[in-house]
């Protein structure tokens, strides 16, 4: 169906560009004067008032279109006395009866008669869309032909036009850092209406049970996130502990010691580290890392489990090392030469250039690299998922299972979403806590590289 | 003497110096060759766990297509002949080919057959309907365990009770082993089939699929977002605090979490707005918003790039602003914005966090066909191969990491050609 509406909207613009240039000729010819603009410069503006409007009533269509039917549907059925109804699933059997005439067979005759409701519905929904965005676009086609005049200014309008659009298109940004807010918030408002904002925050006791039934007596849940976040930050120092030497060691090295041809062979195969998807370090984990940590901890009499802190934390590290290594290396190569000269001219080697002047003046920069990472590290989501394990263990362990913020969010919310829990909610205060340590970290971390640029530039 | 001793000093002092120099290089150079070898290491774990996933094994079966005992008759209608009893075909085979088994035996033979071995001997009538009461040989998929076994990927020296095949059952494939009834040829089901429960007939082309139309959407949604972004920061708007504003909020969403983009996704897409759940236009839009920081980034560098000069030149003939950017500047800088658009959209492409989130890790076991139908992407399908605890899913797993391997290396090709074919140095 909305394939077909854009073939119709391409038409409409299409026409409406030949009409308003056509149009434009035949006006100044008749008045027997020049036009102020182009005739193409009329020809865009009838086609931008016959587009956007068009395009809006689209979009709303296509948001809305499903849920006014469903609300309908759902508003219309004839409940029957007592019986017991999950508006998702009945909404699916419906849709599902509607789409597919064969699984009728053996519903209700509520169902049925839904599901015939259901889809004269969309017939009427699917005719309407189309007409509406006829009539809207002749209507705004005809709005801009009374406009087309010899003496209009054409141009201006459209360059003005033009400005909105990019206005709009840079908003964007804007608009998701405020839906990401926005949603994060309202979410885990709900959730801490439920569960104390102290309990969150400093209880140490996660588990995240809720009874299913009405008046089952088990344990409620408890939300202590303590055990959660000391399981980020374990994973985080692993990670760390394998990427700073290593990523900072090859930034050195590619910056200072080799051959214009290692740099440019060594760089890209780094880039290719980067750019390797991070499920893909998950099964990495999982099927080489963390069996061979397991038989490694059993080696030396220490009890490992099959998911391990540290096995994700040292391929997590891995992950870093090109972020922290080309990172650093612009950097160590941003230090003026005349630093570097001025050392190796009193006679140090370069060993000892590159420890006491080049790292001591380019620290700022790479402790904002290294912030950099530290806050990748924290979000990064599917290798923990894949190797860390889901058991919320306060401990200081790297054999041991851990989680993390981003394993919980999505052990949270995989599989059955119903939004009236605070199992489900939790997610989205995990994910408010993520969301400013991390922005946190950014801003400090692009504030203290931006200094040390303006330093040496 | 006492000179020679001062020199004495500061030769060993020097030489301690250079070997400390020549140390420090070598820890560099180490570290260089430790990532490296972790690169190499890792991409051979891949091809070592997967290449065994691009075939598959077949067992060799008499099948006798008895009209009887498939209700059929030589002049059935086509559609008839769908609904052949061709299970009981099936059975008949192996009972002849194994003569004497018991009546729990055949039950575990069935299981060394693949759940679609009724398909194939019914796709191979149903092709040839003139074989009708005749015997034929055919070739048909065995199942996950035994093509496991024979991959050398489960080991038979493990006890029976920890294993997939019992001992009465690893004694029927040798024989077929032995009858030269088994061989291995080419999985076209990989690459044919969507993600199944089976994992000899579960295949990526419903990911890759999803995967394709999840990135069109995000081709369609940030290129000209993008675009008209990055014109008017580079060459319209204002120095003021807005600008700033958005600036600074450009640079701090390119490090905001993937997971969280998904947040956004369950929480605005899906539940305020009713966008259809699980499905590559969801999928899509949310991936947009995540990569389009990075390729907005990248369409100001190309933007940058394009020198000054040629808008002036325009402007100097009588351009207004508009037309000097958009006849001059933003063709020049096309390439470099698709370069840009493109290492976007590999970003995405491998991105999983997003969709777990808005629900594309459903099981869906067909290729999608359309934006808003619901579907599978290539990395999640990764992730539900890895998570699965059936053995034949591990192979499969890392035989999709190579497909997207590939399809990265492909984009990253295509950009990296785009930039040195068409990009102008000034």
């Amino acid at each position: 169906m909305f394939f077909w509406s854009l073939v119709l909207i391409a038409v409409g613009i299409f026409s409406s560009f030949i009409y308003g240039r056509s149009r434009i000729k035949l006006n100044s010819k008749k008045q027997g004067t020049k036009s102020k603009s182009l005739p193409t410069y009329y020809a865009q503006y009838v086609l931008m008032w016959c587009l956007f409007p068009a395009l809006i009533v689209y979009f709303s269509w296509a948001i809305f279109q499903e849920q006014i039917i469903q609300n309908i549907v759902i508003s219309n059925f004839e409940f029957i006395e007592g019986a017991v109804y999950n508006e998702g699933l009945l909404l699916a059997e419906i849709r599902n009866v509607a789409n597919n005439p064969s699984f009728a067979d053996g519903k209700s005759i509520e169902i049925i008669n839904a599901a015939s409701h259901y889809s004269s519905l969309r017939q009427i929904s699917q005719i309407s869309f189309y007409t509406s965005i006829i009539i809207i676009m002749l209507l705004g086609a005809l709005y801009a032909s009374q406009k087309l005049k010899p003496e209009f200014h054409a141009q201006h309008t459209i360059e003005r036009y033009i400005q909105y659009i990019l206005i709009f298109c840079s908003s964007v940004a804007i608009f998701t850092t405020i839906g990401i807010v926005f949603s994060l918030i309202f979410e885990s408002l709900r959730f801490f209406a439920e569960v104390s904002i102290f309990e969150f925050l400093f209880s140490t006791e996660w588990y995240p049970f809720i009874p299913i039934r009405e008046g089952q007596t088990a344990a409620e849940g408890s939300f202590g996130a303590v055990p959660i976040f000391a399981g980020t930050f374990l994973v985080m120092v692993v990670a760390m502990c394998v990427a700073v030497p290593l990523g900072l060691l090859t930034a050195i090295y590619l910056a200072e010691y080799a051959s214009q041809r290692v740099r440019k062979t060594v760089k890209p195969l780094l880039e290719i580290l980067a750019g390797i998807p991070t499920i893909v370090y998950g099964f990495f984990a999982f099927v080489s890392v963390a069996p061979f940590v397991k038989a490694f901890g059993q080696s030396i009499g220490i009890d490992a489990s099959p998911t391990s802190a540290l096995a994700a934390g040292m391929v997590m590290g891995v992950m870093i090392i090109p972020f922290i290594s080309s990172l650093s290396d612009d950097v160590i190569n941003s230090v003026p030469q005349s630093l570097r000269e001025a050392s190796l001219g009193i006679g140090a080697n370069k060993a000892e250039t590159i420890k006491k002047v080049i790292l001591p003046a380019a620290l700022p920069g790479i402790v904002g690299a290294f912030l950099l990472a530290i806050s990748r590290a924290i979000g990064e989501t599917m290798i923990v998922v894949v190797a860390a394990g889901t058991a919320p263990n306060l401990t200081g362990n790297p054999f041991e299972n851990v989680t993390t913020v981003t394993v919980q969010i999505v052990v949270a919310l995989i599989g059955d979403q119903e939004f009236d829990n605070p199992r489900t909610l939790s997610a989205f205060a995990l994910g408010l806590v993520l969301f400013v340590i991390t922005l946190f970290l950014n801003i400090i971390a692009l504030q203290i590289v931006k200094r040390y640029r303006e330093r040496y530039e | 003497m006492n000179n020679s001793v001062a020199k004495e000093k500061i030769v060993s002092l020097r030489k301690k110096r250079s070997l400390e120099d020549m140390r420090f290089k070598y820890y560099g150079f180490t570290a260089m060759c430790l990532s490296l070898a972790v690169l190499v290491f890792l991409l051979y774990t891949i091809f070592s766990k997967g290449y065994t996933a691009f075939q598959k094994t077949i067992v060799l079966l008499e099948v006798d297509y008895n009209q009887d005992v498939l209700k059929l008759t030589p002049d059935s209608s086509e559609e008839e002949m769908e609904k052949g009893k061709f299970f009981r075909v099936k059975k008949q085979a192996i009972e002849n080919f194994f003569p004497d088994l018991s009546k729990s035996d055949i039950k575990l033979v069935k299981k060394l057959f693949s759940i679609n071995a009724d398909n194939e001997i019914k796709d191979y009538f149903l092709d040839n309907p003139e074989v009708i009461n005749t015997k034929q040989q055919i070739w048909v998929t065995a199942h996950s365990d035994v093509d496991q076994l024979l991959k050398g990927n489960s080991r038979r020296d493990v006890p029976e009770d920890r294993r997939k095949l019992n001992d009465i059952q690893l004694s029927y494939v040798d024989q077929l082993v032995e009858e030269n009834r088994v061989k291995q040829v080419f999985n076209n089901f990989f690459f044919t089939k969507a993600d199944s429960r089976h994992p000899e007939i579960a295949g990526v082309a419903g990911s890759f699929m999803g995967s394709l139309f999840t990135l069109f959407t995000v081709f369609i949604l940030s290129f000209p977002i993008a675009i008209g972004a990055s014109v008017y920061l580079e060459e319209f708007a204002p120095k003021n605090r807005i600008t700033e504003l958005i600036e600074v909020n450009i640079s701090n969403l390119a490090a905001v979490p993937s997971i969280v983009f998904g947040l956004l996704g369950l929480g605005v897409l899906l539940n305020v707005f009713g966008l259809p759940r699980s499905t590559p236009l969801v999928g899509g839009s949310v991936l947009a918003l995540m990569t389009l920081p990075t390729i907005i980034i990248a369409c100001r560098a190309s933007l940058k790039a394009v020198p000054p000069s040629i808008k002036e030149g325009a402007l100097a003939v009588g351009a207004t602003k508009t037309q000097a950017v958009f006849h001059h500047v933003v063709p020049l800088a096309l390439p470099g914005t698709l370069t840009g658009t493109i290492i976007g959209l590999a970003q995405a492409l491998g991105e999983t966090a997003p969709l777990i989130m808005i629900g594309m890790i459903a099981f869906i076991p067909n290729i999608p066909t359309g934006l808003t139908e619901p579907s599978a992407a290539l990395p999640v399908q990764i992730y539900l191969w890895v998570e699965s605890a059936e053995r034949g899913f591990q192979e499969k797993s890392a035989a999709a990491i190579m497909v997207i391997l590939i399809f990265l290396f492909m984009m990253n090709a295509i950009a990296v050609f785009l930039r040195n074919r068409f990009e102008r140095k000034w």
